[in-house]
């Protein structure tokens, strides 16, 4: 199938290695173990490696696309509605205190 | 009531007549969850008891000559990615496994007014993200026509369900072809809407320039049924077209006459099953019979289409998962004494899965400094590429058709350890996302007892015509009387 030739014809380039994996870990506040990077190397680059394919599209002059409708500047009349409770919006919080949520310590 | 499955449109019927009443057909679909739910596992979670009261209250309505909804007594499951006041909806994540929504999503709102009875919320690939429904924090689902297969997915469940009598019908949500993978997958039908048709308020986000809520249903017409219910403008979604639901269920005998309907080689050819093929050139040659105009074409950058929708699936990703740090709503790990990144960090790894993480790692690399311009930015350039060849086709063409998915559904486990051979898998569904358009799933043949859909997309707005078109062929192929008895 085309699926498995593609990966396997193109010249495997690593684009990403450890450092990198952790850079981007650290930029997502997603922590990777230290037994978990290799595997990742290893996938991102076989998928960065088919994004490469990218690479042979002619765009200069064109336009990117961000949204495919043409609506701009959706506007509503500014009309106060009731919004939930504070005790509905704290219902889903995994910690909360006095009416507040409760976050990790920030410094 | 042995037999066939009825289907949504005549339950309506039926329960609108008093012929059927909707707390009886509610208890016969308990009955048939009862029995088979243990093999297929199509829901997370299932609300028997209020479906009952549900169903009470609308054979009450009946008793007293009220008015009834266009969806009397349909019993409606709902894919957990989209939000149900009251009703844990999860994502299929541990991260949101205690969830419950303070609100519905509009779709939800407006099968409700109508009289649909929700029964419970589906299995899901965790935040939508995977075509086999195996991504799932509650385990996989599995092919009610075949136990050893996938669903397919994202909404694998939605299609599981309905194939196996869980359900009348089902919402899911398409991305890259979540609502169609597994409707071709399952033998059901599936459509995704136009972007901005249906309302995403209330459909947790994972790609929301790509995304659209959209109906699973055992046949064309309940697709249309679901359609007249669910579209149209609402306020509460700034990307909503500002339009009217049309009378869908109005155009499905209009037939396929003098429609023409262009094959693009790009998805009919290599890497997609020679059996799939042949199945898909039946149903255009049986389309030919009843009248259309079919012809093979060529849609150059659609090349890059699996590419281009990944780059930007992922990045978009990055960015609406960022939400979840396990402070206002979610999953927490514990996080005494630590400091606030190490603490979201660790809430994070631990509340998402695999695919999910590795699709926040990426779109986050795709996003970051000195990468946007050759990721993100070179992939919404191609976006245009592709919708540029869509209108230019469209011009020639009234409809253009394909596989659905380029292979048959996959043993479970088949596709699990290799993420970039899954993601092969939606080469024929992305484009549609990419370019807005519409696209309907429906069932045109089996091959080894297995079901083979037959896709059809259509200009923006262009719904009708898929109904007519999913209508025409499924009036020929009538696979859903054949649809398995788990």
């Amino acid at each position: 199938m085309r699926v498995l030739v593609l990966g396997e014809e193109r010249s495997r380039i690593k684009l990403i290695d450890e450092e990198t994996v952790r850079h981007v870990a650290w930029l997502a506040r997603l922590e990777v173990l230290d037994d978990e990077v290799e595997g990742f190397v290893e996938q991102f680059n076989r998928i960065l490696d088919y994004f490469r394919k990218l690479d042979e599209a002619e765009t200069e002059d064109v336009e990117p696309t961000f949204h495919v409708l043409n609506l701009v500047n959706v506007f509503r009349e500014d009309e106060p509605f009731p919004p939930i409770s504070p005790q509905e919006a704290l219902k889903n919080a995994p910690k909360s205190e006095r009416g507040f949520f409760k976050a990790p310590k920030m410094v | 009531m042995g037999g066939a499955k009825l289907h949504a449109h005549h339950v309506a019927e039926l329960v609108r007549r008093g012929d059927l009443s909707a707390y009886e057909h509610v208890c016969q679909i308990l009955e048939k969850i009862e029995r088979i739910e243990d093999k297929v596992r199509a829901y997370i979670t299932l609300i028997p008891d209020i479906a009952l009261e549900k169903a009470k209250e609308v054979d009450r309505k009946v008793e007293k000559g009220k008015r009834l909804g266009k969806l009397a007594g349909v019993v409606l499951a709902i894919k957990d990615v989209i939000s149900t006041k009251g009703i844990p909806t999860t994502c299929g994540s541990l991260m949101l496994q205690d969830y419950i929504p303070p609100y519905d999503a509009t779709a939800v709102e407006r099968a409700v007014a109508e009289d649909a009875i929700i029964i419970g919320k589906t299995n899901m690939d965790e935040f939508a993200m995977g075509s086999t429904t195996e991504n799932s924090a509650f385990g996989p689902t599995f092919n009610p026509w075949d136990l050893s297969r996938v669903p397919g997915g994202s909404s694998g469940g939605s299609a599981a369900a309905l194939a196996a009598g869980e359900a009348d019908i089902s919402l899911g949500s398409d991305t890259g072809g979540s609502v169609r993978c597994p409707a071709s997958f399952c033998g059901v039908v599936g459509l995704k809407p136009t972007y901005g048709l249906v309302s995403r308020y209330g459909l947790i986000a994972y790609a929301n320039s790509l995304e659209q809520i959209g109906p699973l249903t055992l046949c064309v017409r309940d697709c249309a049924l679901l359609m007249e219910v669910v579209s149209g403008h609402d306020p509460r979604d700034s990307t909503s077209i500002p339009t009217e639901p049309k009378k869908y269920q109005d155009v499905l005998e209009k037939g396929v006459e003098g429609l023409r309907i262009g094959v693009p080689e790009e998805m009919i050819g290599e890497g997609v099953d020679p059996l799939v093929a042949k199945e898909v050139w039946r149903a255009v040659d049986t389309l030919s019979e009843l009248g259309a105009v079919c012809e093979e074409t060529s849609l150059p950058s659609l090349e890059y289409s699996l590419a281009a929708y990944y780059v930007i699936a992922m990045s978009e990703a990055s960015s609406n998962l960022a939400r979840y740090d396990g402070v206002r709503y979610g999953f927490r790990a514990p996080d005494e004494g630590m400091d606030w990144s190490s603490a979201y960090s660790k809430t994070r790894r631990l509340g998402f899965g695999p695919e999910v993480r590795r699709r926040i790692l990426l779109g986050t690399y795709a996003l970051s400094a000195g990468y946007f311009d050759k990721y993100y930015l070179k992939a919404m350039k191609v976006r245009t590429l592709i919708k540029r060849d869509f209108d230019e086709a469209f011009k020639r063409f009234d409809v253009l058709a394909s596989p659905t998915m380029p292979i048959l559904p996959p043993k479970i486990g088949e596709k699990v350890a290799d993420p970039l051979s899954m993601y092969m898998c939606d080469i024929d569904t992305v484009p549609a996302n990419l370019a807005g358009i519409p696209s309907i799933s429906v069932p045109c043949g089996l091959v080894d007892g297995l079901p083979v859909g037959f896709q059809a997309m259509a200009p923006p707005l262009g719904e009708e015509l898929l109904l007519r078109v999913g209508y025409a062929l499924e009036s020929q192929v009538r696979l859903y009387e054949r649809i398995p008895v788990v």
